[in-house]
Formats: C-alpha cells, sequence, structure tokens
C-alpha cells in the first residue's frame, strides 16, 4: 500500500459550510480519485480554522500551504498542480493587503503570528469525526494519567496551580470550584457544560465543539474523577446542529472504546455524557437558569447561594464549566500547570479565545495570550479596520459587557482590566466598530436583546430595561431631553444593583459605558439633534442639491415610495414627508447631487 | 386559536414521542423538540396531548413553550427567511436588510405570507460573521447580504 503523504485540510466549520466548503471537499475528492491520486493524497474534513473572513479554507499539509476563498472548481487546479506536480496555486494564496504579497503558508500569516492555540489546538488540524485523530494527537492520555497515577485532589491541585480561570464569563476560579464540588456528600453528582453560548455574536464555544469535542468529553470526565461524579450532561443550543451531530459522534466512539461508560482504563472510574437541548433563552445561560431548563422548566435562574456545587440539578452537587474551560484541562494535565502559568497576566493566565467580527479586515475566531493588547488584535491579527475608516470602539462581553474605545488600545486585555475599564471579558464576542457606528443605537441594540431576553421573573430587569430601551428611542428619535441622560444614568444603576440575577445585573453596561465613553455623542443627538454616524433616520435629511441636479430621473426611479418629483432635465426635489430615508436616491445618483444632513 | 383536529395517526406519533422518554415530566424539553419536528409548530392541541401524557398541567407545558424563543405556536412558510441580528450581522447593516425584506414581503417579523411561502423571522448568530450579515432561507445560507440582493433571493423561490 502507498503511504499517504499529503492531507488536504478542508475547513467544515460553519462559518466556510455557509459558503459551501463541503462541495469543496467533494470536488477534491473526486479531483484525486480521476488522477489516481486517493493513495497518496487525503481530503479531510476538518474544524474551523479562524480565518473565517476568507474561506472556504483549504490548507495543504505538510507544507502548511493555505488556500483561501477556495470554489468547488478550483479543485481540480489544486489538485494537478499542487498535488501532482508540487507546485502552488499562486492565484487561490493570501494575499497579504500590506505587503500586496501572496503567502504561502499559514507560519507567515499577520493573523496567526500572535495567536497561541491551546482550546483550539485541534481545530482545523483533526477530522472532528475520527476518535483515532485525537488519540494520535495525544487525546485520552491526560485521562489516563489522571486515572492511573494522580488521587483526585491531585488533580484539583494541578488545576489551582495552573491558574485557570471560567471562561464563560465570570472568571471564577476553576480549580477552587472543582475542589468545592467534590468537597460536597453526596449518592450522585453530576458534571455539566454549559454550551448556551447566548452572546448574539461569539461563536468560540460552537467552534470547538464541531472542531475537537473530544476535548470537551476527555476533560469532563476528569472532572468526574476529581468530583466524584458519573454522570455528565451538555447542554447545547438547538440552533447549532452540527455540533450537536459531531458531539453526539464523538460520545458514541468514546463509549466503543472504552473511554465512557463502565471500568475506564480499567480503573473502576465509570463515567457517561447526555446530551441536553436549549431552545433559545439567553438567560439559560446562567448555570441555575441552565439547571431548571435541564429539568424540563422554564428556564427562570434563583437566589444564590445555594451555588450549584452544593445543589445543582435535580437537588444533587454539580459542577457547571463552560466549553472552552473544559477545552484547556487535557494540556494543563499533559503540559503541566507551570506550563500554563506561565502564559498570560499575573491573575489570567492562558489564553481567550475571541470571535473578532465587525468592521476588521480579519474576521474570525481567533485565541490569544491574556494580556494582548486591543492594538495588537485589531490592527495586527484583525488586520485593522475595514475600508480603511477610523476606528471608533470595540464591544467585549456581549450584552452584559461595554465599549471600549481609542484610549484603551494599549491596555492589556485580562479579566481584571476590562472590569476596571468599564467592560467584561464575557464569552469572547468581540465587535469592532468605526466611525459609521452610532453609540446610541449601539446602547439601544443591546438593550433590545435584554428586553426580549429578560426572564420577567423579577422587575427592575422586566420593567428597567423596557424603560431604559425607550428612553434610548426617544433619543434616537431626537425626542431627547439632557434630562432623559440623567434618568439613564440612575435608572441603569438601581437595575445593577437590585436585580437578581447576572443578566439584569449587567444589562445596563451598554448604555453606561457608552455614555461615560461618548457622552458628546449623546449630547449631540438630544441637543444638536444630530446623528454623526448618519444611522438614525429620524435625524437625518436627505435632499437634492438644486445646482448639482442635472434632472437624469435616476434618483426618482429607485425610490420606492415616489417621494421624489420633477420634470426631465429640471432639477428633482424630495417630499420630506413621503421620505422613508432608504438611501437608495443617494446611491444611484452619478452626480453626487443627493445631499445627506 | 383555529382549532384543528390533528389526524389520528399523528397524535399516536406524538404518544409514541411521549413514551420514548418515559412519560417524564423532566424531558418535557425534549419531547417539544421532537413534537415540533414531526409538526413543524406546536399548536394548543399538540401541548395538551403532551401534558396529558407527562401528567403535567396544561399551563406548565404552555409556560415552557411561551418561554422559549425556539417553539412556535404558528406555522413556519414553507420557505421561511430568518435574518441573523447577532451583533457583527447588525453593524454591518442587517436592519436595513430586514426593512428591505418586510417591505418585499408585505409582512412583519414573526408572520408568514399569506400563500404560505415565506414566513419572517430574526435569530441570533448562526457564527458565520464573515459572510455578515446573513440570511437564511431554510437550510439556505446568503452571505454578504445587501438591501439591493433581497429582490434576487427571493424571485429564486418565486416558481416553487
Ligand atoms: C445572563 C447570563 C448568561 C450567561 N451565558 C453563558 C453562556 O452562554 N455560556 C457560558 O458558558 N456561561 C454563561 N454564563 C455564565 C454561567 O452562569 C456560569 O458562570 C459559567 O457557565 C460557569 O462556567 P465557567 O466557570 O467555566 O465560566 C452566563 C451568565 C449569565 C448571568
Ligand atoms: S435579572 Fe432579569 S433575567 Fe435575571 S431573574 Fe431577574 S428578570 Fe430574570
Ligand atoms: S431616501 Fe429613499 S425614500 Fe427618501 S427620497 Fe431617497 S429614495 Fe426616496
Amino acid at each position: 500500500m502507498t503511504q499517504i503523504k499529503m492531507h488536504l485540510l478542508v475547513c467544515g466549520g460553519t462559518g466556510c459550510r455557509s459558503s459551501h466548503s463541503e462541495l469543496v471537499a467533494k470536488a477534491l475528492n473526486e479531483s484525486l480519485a480521476n488522477h489516481g491520486l486517493d493513495a497518496e493524497a487525503k481530503v479531510v474534513s476538518t474544524g474551523c480554522f479562524g480565518f473565517c473572513e476568507k474561506g472556504p479554507i483549504v490548507k495543504v499539509v505538510p507544507d502548511n500551504t493555505f488556500y483561501v476563498q477556495v470554489n468547488p472548481d478550483d479543485a481540480e487546479e489544486i489538485v494537478k498542480e499542487h498535488v501532482l506536480k508540487g507546485r502552488k496555486v499562486q492565484r487561490l494564496l493570501y494575499l497579504d493587503p500590506e505587503k500586496e504579497k501572496t503567502v504561502s503558508d499559514d507560519r507567515h500569516m499577520t493573523f496567526y503570528k500572535k495567536q497561541i492555540r491551546i482550546a483550539l489546538r485541534n481545530c482545523g488540524f483533526i477530522d472532528p469525526e475520527n476518535i483515532d485523530e485525537y488519540i494520535a494527537r495525544d487525546g485520552y492520555s491526560a485521562l489516563a494519567k489522571c486515572l492511573t497515577e494522580f488521587t483526585p485532589q491531585q488533580v484539583i491541585d494541578i488545576i489551582k496551580k495552573s491558574g485557570l480561570r471560567g471562561r464563560g464569563g465570570g472568571g471564577f476560579p476553576t480549580g477552587l470550584k472543582w475542589e468545592i464540588t467534590s468537597r460536597v456528600q453526596a449518592d450522585q453528582k453530576y458534571v455539566i457544560c454549559n454550551a448556551d453560548e447566548g452572546d448574539p455574536g461569539a461563536f468560540m464555544d460552537r467552534s470547538i465543539l464541531e472542531g475537537d469535542p473530544h476535548s470537551v468529553i476527555e476533560a469532563m470526565a476528569i472532572n468526574g474523577y476529581c468530583t466524584g461524579a458519573s454522570k455528565g450532561l451538555v447542554y447545547i443550543r438547538a440552533e447549532y446542529p452540527l455540533a450537536i451531530k459531531r458531539l453526539q459522534i464523538a460520545i458514541d466512539q468514546a463509549r466503543k472504546y472504552g473511554l465512557l461508560g463502565e471500568n475506564i482504563f480499567g480503573t473502576g472510574f465509570n463515567f457517561d455524557i447526555e446530551l441536553r437541548y436549549g431552545a433559545g433563552a439567553f438567560v439559560c445561560g446562567e448555570e441555575t437558569a441552565l439547571i431548571h431548563s435541564m429539568e424540563g422548566k422554564r428556564g427562570e435562574p434563583t437566589f444564590k447561594p445555594p451555588f450549584p456545587s452544593e445543589h445543582g440539578y435535580l437537588g444533587k452537587p454539580s459542577n457547571v464549566n463552560n466549553v472552552e474551560t473544559y477545552a484547556n484541562v487535557p494540556v494543563i494535565i499533559l503540559k503541566g500547570p507551570e506550563w500554563f502559568a506561565s502564559i498570560g497576566t499575573e491573575k489570567s493566565k492562558g489564553t481567550k479565545v475571541f470571535a473578532l467580527a465587525g468592521k476588521v479586515n480579519n474576521v474570525g475566531l481567533i485565541e490569544v495570550p491574556m494580556g494582548i493588547t486591543l492594538r495588537e488584535v485589531i490592527f495586527e491579527i484583525g488586520g485593522g479596520i475595514k475600508g480603511g475608516k477610523e476606528f471608533k470602539a470595540v464591544q467585549t462581553g456581549g450584552p452584559s459587557g461595554g465599549c471600549l474605545t481609542a484610549r484603551h488600545l494599549d491596555t492589556p486585555i485580562d479579566y481584571d482590566n476590562l472590569l476596571a475599564a468599564g467592560s467584561m471579558m464575557g464569552s469572547g464576542g468581540m465587535i469592532v466598530m468605526d466611525e459609521d457606528d452610532c453609540m446610541v443605537s449601539i446602547a439601544k441594540f443591546y438593550l433590545e436583546f435584554t428586553v426580549e431576553e429578560s426572564c420577567g421573573k423579577c422587575s427592575p430587569c422586566r420593567i428597567g430595561n423596557k424603560r431604559l430601551h425607550e428612553i434610548l428611542e426617544k433619543i434616537c428619535k431626537g425626542e431627547g431631553t439632557m434630562e432623559d441622560l440623567e434618568k439613564l444614568k440612575n435608572l441603569s444603576q438601581v437595575i445593577k444593583d437590585t436585580s437578581l440575577c447576572g443578566l439584569g445585573q449587567t444589562s445596563p453596561n451598554p448604555v453606561l459605558s457608552t455614555l461615560e465613553n461618548f457622552w458628546d455623542e449623546y449630547v449631540e443627538h438630544v441637543v444638536d439633534k444630530k446623528c454623526r454616524a448618519g444611522v438614525c433616520k429620524s435625524l437625518m435629511k436627505y435632499t437634492i442639491d438644486q445646482e448639482a441636479c442635472v434632472g437624469c430621473t435616476a434618483c426618482a426611479r429607485a425610490c420606492p415610495v415616489n417621494a421624489i418629483s420633477g420634470e426631465r432635465k429640471q432639477p428633482h426635489t424630495i417630499n420630506q414627508s413621503i421620505c422613508i430615508k432608504c438611501g437608495a436616491c443617494m446611491e444611484k445618483c452619478k452626480f453626487n447631487a443627493v445631499l445627506l444632513q | 386559536m383555529a382549532i384543528i383536529k390533528l389526524p389520528e395517526c399523528k397524535v399516536n406519533q406524538l404518544k409514541e414521542i411521549c413514551k420514548s422518554f418515559n412519560n417524564d415530566s423532566g424531558e418535557l424539553i425534549n419531547v417539544l423538540h421532537k413534537a415540533q419536528d414531526v409538526f413543524g409548530y406546536l399548536p394548543a392541541e399538540v401541548q395538551e396531548i403532551v401534558a396529558k401524557e407527562l401528567n403535567v398541567s396544561v399551563a406548565h407545558v404552555y409556560g415552557v413553550v411561551s418561554f422559549y424563543s425556539f417553539f412556535t405556536m404558528t406555522p413556519k412558510g414553507r420557505y421561511p427567511i430568518s435574518i441573523c441580528m447577532g451583533t457583527a450581522c447588525y453593524v454591518r447593516g442587517a436592519e436595513k436588510v430586514l426593512d428591505e425584506f418586510r417591505r418585499e414581503l408585505g409582512v412583519q417579523v414573526g408572520e408568514s405570507t399569506p400563500d404560505g411561502r415565506h414566513s419572517l423571522a430574526c435569530l441570533r448568530c448562526v457564527g458565520a460573521c464573515g459572510l455578515a450579515p446573513v440570511v437564511m432561507v431554510g437550510e439556505k445560507v446568503y452571505g454578504r447580504v445587501a438591501p439591493e440582493d433581497v429582490k434576487g433571493i427571493l424571485a429564486e423561490y418565486a416558481n416553487l
């Protein structure tokens, strides 16, 4: 048998699949077969490479060639040129926008240079549907090591020493949580994985489950060994069909290999995992709500304490951790806590995965060491702002977080610095905004989200957020007053102080942080009735410059509501009471005669 | 709500689903997921049968159905349209795309066209943020959608 000399890794993450990467994989396979090369080269469908901006991605190993935006039609050329003749297909290589030179392998891409991949170590390297590939990369050896060489307390001590903190948002020390759960006496305990990922704009947990499900399974089993739980549950969003499918395949394979089930590695340790599905409620990411949802109830939070570690699923002690938190565990066991603690800042160790999106050139999934600056993330890894526009703000922490500005660009990113700057780490959404974004509208966008997602159990959150949203709406319509700005501040504080759960306690953050960092912009909306970004429609007016207009009628034909009148070759005018401010006329006018005020 | 009579075989199928979860009320959400797979939505009649089979009150079932946005009590269109309203899509102009769909279809979010072809919904982050703004029609994903593309997308389904 000839040996496989070359692997063609095709990204099978949701992002690339949306641009038809499966068809690319299929075309590559067909082409290989046609040329009789299928014994020498193999196509592997992997998890996300992270460089979603330029998907579908195909990476060729061992030479690490990185092809971007590959179409099924390109398959034949890749096979004929690269696989057969060893010549790279130049036109599919990534073009470095700065140097205007193609980059032939991923190690030389600025996007990857500053990244350290721990939680994402296998994403984009292995076929997530094949347990053998995970095992070949030291998979399940951390579990074996724990079961055969360490006592549960020793494992807990390793995690404590590593300094790992929860990646689900709160940043609670993971080892300490494990210890607390392990010390509670009970006949049954549970290991729970929080894969609810509700932040709109965050997709790292999903990418881990899609690209490397076994690392989470292995870590949950290790947790079961430490805490004395024999049952694991993954609470995963029903909106993630691909992640659910791959996780289920992984669980089945692990069972078949005896890595889940009874008497694992012949040590008498029993552990198995089941899936539970979420049904689209952001608040279910909160751990007490999540547990109620798993019990088949409405996902309403309850007061803590008692914490799930003492009183969780079905009243039993339950250790809840986030997907990314778990994904770090096997590596820490294998490489040692000192290695892990050597990465990061004093109080935040290791790396964090961010979903970098919005107005940056390189949208994608990145994993960076704690302590990296926003500048490095946005301008080096992210490749700067799209279209050469001006950077305005970056939002972290999703609906619970805040906006950071140019002033924070050099702040090292870690849990404590982000909090001090009025935002938070959150689950890892990072949305970059430019001069075209109106910060009042952004605050309104998040409040809309919270109003919809508040479970309604307590009134500060249920009613208070609604009032905040109404005031913001008023301001965007140009009907706000300076008094309203004071009201926003005061009400926000009350909601933060009196809400029952984390959702209400953090929901005013987007308002408070934009008020703090973009006070001028609020004042402009209120006093000058102006939206400098041109987003708030009520504050805008389209007019036609009578001098510049040649009467070509292009605008009148484009207007969907017939608001434009005028004879041919005569200057046109816009009837303001009909205009819906869609901007179609402005786009169509070749003479720049349509003005926006 | 209009009264619909479920065919016998569907009722039995629903009872089978409940049974496959041991008629355990703790599995209510899983049962509802399966039921929605079968019926496409969860009308009052379905909720009543589930309540009876799992031995909980109809109010409890309704409370759960109405709490979670994934469950719907109105049927979807044959080619349901979902606009991603995650933050990444929002800052890249998803709202304008939504406005255009509203206008073209003449329906609001949560409604269906009279011919039952399309329903309009917002969803939160499909995770294809590199393609923002993203629109899904059924299972098909459209990326980098501009308001001008809306007509063309709808035209693909006009004769289906
Ligand atoms: C409103 C709200 C939403 C949350 N959403 C998530 C989520 O989507 N994923 C997650 O892992 N944690 C989420 N959390 C945090 C969890 O309550 C919990 O702290 C976390 O799962 C613990 O795991 P960790 O210590 O590994 O971070 C949320 C918290 C709140 C208050
Ligand atoms: S703060 Fe909001 S989400 Fe949390 S319990 Fe109260 S109403 Fe529900
Ligand atoms: S902005 Fe839109 S509605 Fe207003 S005049 Fe121009 S095309 Fe017509």
